[in-house]
């Protein structure tokens, strides 16, 4: 915008200028916010190539950069079996999450049914229970309660517990995607003699598609990225984000940071590549 | 999955209107709602009853880690009397990080419902990615950042803006934590709402006459209320239960309640009871707040 004019009255320059700085403002304070959401990745990114002694906490100047633990990122003990158990629970936990949300999220959208505000309350009040709580009350059935049964803490345990914590961020998710549908479109393929299968394959699944599939995406996240719930119910079974936590009064090795920085990398690429292909698709 | 195939069937409308088969449709309603349902009640609802009756039992004499069933009431009174400095933090630190978190992802949320145009997309990928990046190592990386020597004490200590000379370990590099950790739930709601409220009206705004901030005080604001209020909660109660932050950035003084019941269930022979009643008490203390707020503000948007 160019300079007030000096001859326009006062008052209307200065509502310029603030108009001005209020509509920099917004987007100088949006860079500086996402600085500051990246600066952690950053770090952990810059102290995958510390040359560090015994902890990776302070730069050692002395041999750094180094690439060797690029070159090695399973090279510390327990990191890469870390990770392929947390990368198991996310698959195993978002699949059964995403089945089980997805029919609720129909049945809440759908229907009318005799109990709906309660099945509204017992979905969205899991999401309004700190995770502590959760983790605690859960470790508290697993041991004196399902132990009965022949369940003991570990790799099911977590797994149960990250779908049931899953479950209501996909009903809200495929909830939000199937209320925002035409029920129009439905009416339209019945008119035109769909069976209701037909209906459902053709028309309904595809449109709440996107939906189901940002469900998964949050979900996986979640799980993958769970510590607290996890610390609880985990027995001796060690998650990645456990595995970190563990390690840090020991010290953090750098393979750690390099997968964490690989994971970001890999799900920003996944991302970014997902959306332009569907970019694409629909221009 | 098949029985999903009848879902497009009756699909006729609005959920508000009455259904022209309601005893077909409901059994229907009620096959989908089951596994879901018994799942939640299975993980969900019934190891909260387990926690309750937990958080009521008495130790056997003599047998520490032994329990029986009780109607110990005194677990509830030593949580509160031993632990109340740690409730309190929790929800001071908690309600500090909410604040903080609002006014840095106020802006952003704004910048990209108006004016980020074909960047938006790009923006709110951006918001998310750091997620990718375990939350643990993030938190780690602002110890680093945050120490003695790092970049931000070194440069408020050569302004002499540091009372105590230091940040980690103290209540500051907790909150900044919390903030960090938990901006992003405040981002996307505020952001959702945001972009749904209809621009018209803010440029009708703008042609009455009203200035800048007239017209987001009376006008983008209240339209953004339902995303502030959800992206509150989502912020304020991960915060007051977190112990991560505590453990990695703060120090003895700085402990907030789930400190406490972390090492309760796991450090301290005989813990459970009390740990169980201070998970039940922070637990109704947050439903208590969430209740009061929904109150005020509606519910429209949660449920």
């Amino acid at each position: 915008m160019s300079a007030p004019n000096p001859t326009a009255y006062r008052p209307s320059a200065g509502k310029r200028a603030g108009a001005w700085l209020a509509n920099r403002f917004a987007i100088i304070a949006a860079v500086l916010v996402l600085f500051y959401l990246f600066l952690p990745v950053l770090y952990v990114f810059i102290f995958s190539f510390n040359n560090y002694r015994k902890s990776n906490i302070a730069w050692n100047p002395n041999g750094s950069p180094t690439l060797k633990h690029w070159m090695d990122p399973c090279g510390a003990p327990g990191v890469c079996e870390s990770l392929v158990t947390s990368l198991q629970i996310g698959v195993i936990a978002t699949l059964a999450a995403v089945v089980l949300g997805t029919l609720l999220a129909f049945a809440l959208v759908r229907h009318q049914f005799r109990g709906r505000t309660a099945s509204n309350v017992l979905v969205f009040v899991p999401m309004a229970t700190p995770e502590i709580v959760l983790g605690a009350s859960l470790l508290t059935i697993f041991v004196q309660g399902f132990s009965n049964v022949g369940l003991r803490l570990g790799f099911w345990t977590i797994v149960f517990a990250h779908i049931m914590f899953c479950i209501s961020f996909v009903v809200v998710t495929v909830k939000a995607r199937l209320q925002s549908l035409d029920p129009r479109l439905d009416e339209a393929a019945m008119d035109l003699y769909a069976t209701p299968s037909n209906t459902f394959w053709k028309v309904t699944f595809p449109l709440v598609l996107p939906g189901i599939i940002g469900a998964a995406m949050l979900s996986f996240s979640l799980s993958f990225d769970d510590f607290i719930i996890t610390s609880f119910v985990s027995g001796n079974e060690t998650t990645f984000p456990k595995f970190v936590y563990v390690s840090y009064l020991r010290g953090i090795p750098a393979q750690a940071n390099v997968i964490g920085f690989s994971m970001f990398a890999i799900a920003l690429l996944l991302v970014i590549g997902g959306s332009i292909i569907s970019g694409r698709r629909k221009a | 999955m098949s029985t999903l195939a009848h879902v497009g069937a009756g699909a006729s409308g609005a959920p508000t209107s009455p259904s022209p088969e309601p005893a077909k449709k409901s059994r229907l309603a009620y096959l989908l709602l089951l596994p879901g349902a018994v799942w939640l009640l299975v993980f969900f609802v019934i190891p909260l009853v387990q926690l309750f009756t937990v958080s009521l039992q008495s130790q056997f004499p003599g047998y520490p880690g032994y329990y029986y069933r009780d109607v110990n009431v005194g677990n509830y009174w030593r949580a509160f009397t031993d632990f109340g400095p740690h409730f309190g933090r929790s929800l001071l630190f908690a309600g500090l990080a909410t604040f903080f978190a609002f006014c840095l992802a106020y802006p952003l949320a704004y910048a990209m419902a108006f004016k980020a145009g074909k960047w938006r997309g790009v923006m709110m990928i951006l918001v998310i990615a750091p997620f990718f990046t375990s939350f643990i190592l993030r938190t780690v990386a602002w110890r680093q950042i945050l120490a003695d020597e790092g970049p931000v004490a070194t440069t408020l200590n050569t302004l002499h803006l540091l009372p105590g000379g230091r940040i980690t370990e103290t209540w500051m590099a907790v909150v900044a934590g919390l903030t960090y950790n938990f901006l992003p739930f405040m981002v996307l709601p505020i952001y959702a709402s945001l972009e749904r409220a209809d621009h018209r009206i803010i440029e009708a705004g703008g042609d009455l006459y009203a200035n800048g901030f007239t017209t987001f005080r009376t006008v983008t604001l209240p339209m953004s209320m339902p995303g502030v209020l959800a992206g509150t909660l989502l912020t304020f109660i991960p915060a007051a239960g977190d112990y991560v932050n505590a453990e990695l950035l703060g120090s003895d003084n700085t402990k907030m309640v789930g400190n406490v019941i972390e090492s309760q269930f796991f450090r301290v022979l005989g813990g459970f009871p009390t740990a169980a009643a201070l998970s039940f008490t922070l637990m109704a203390i947050i439903l208590a707040l969430v209740f009061v707020y929904v109150r005020k503000f509606g519910t429209e948007e949660l449920l």
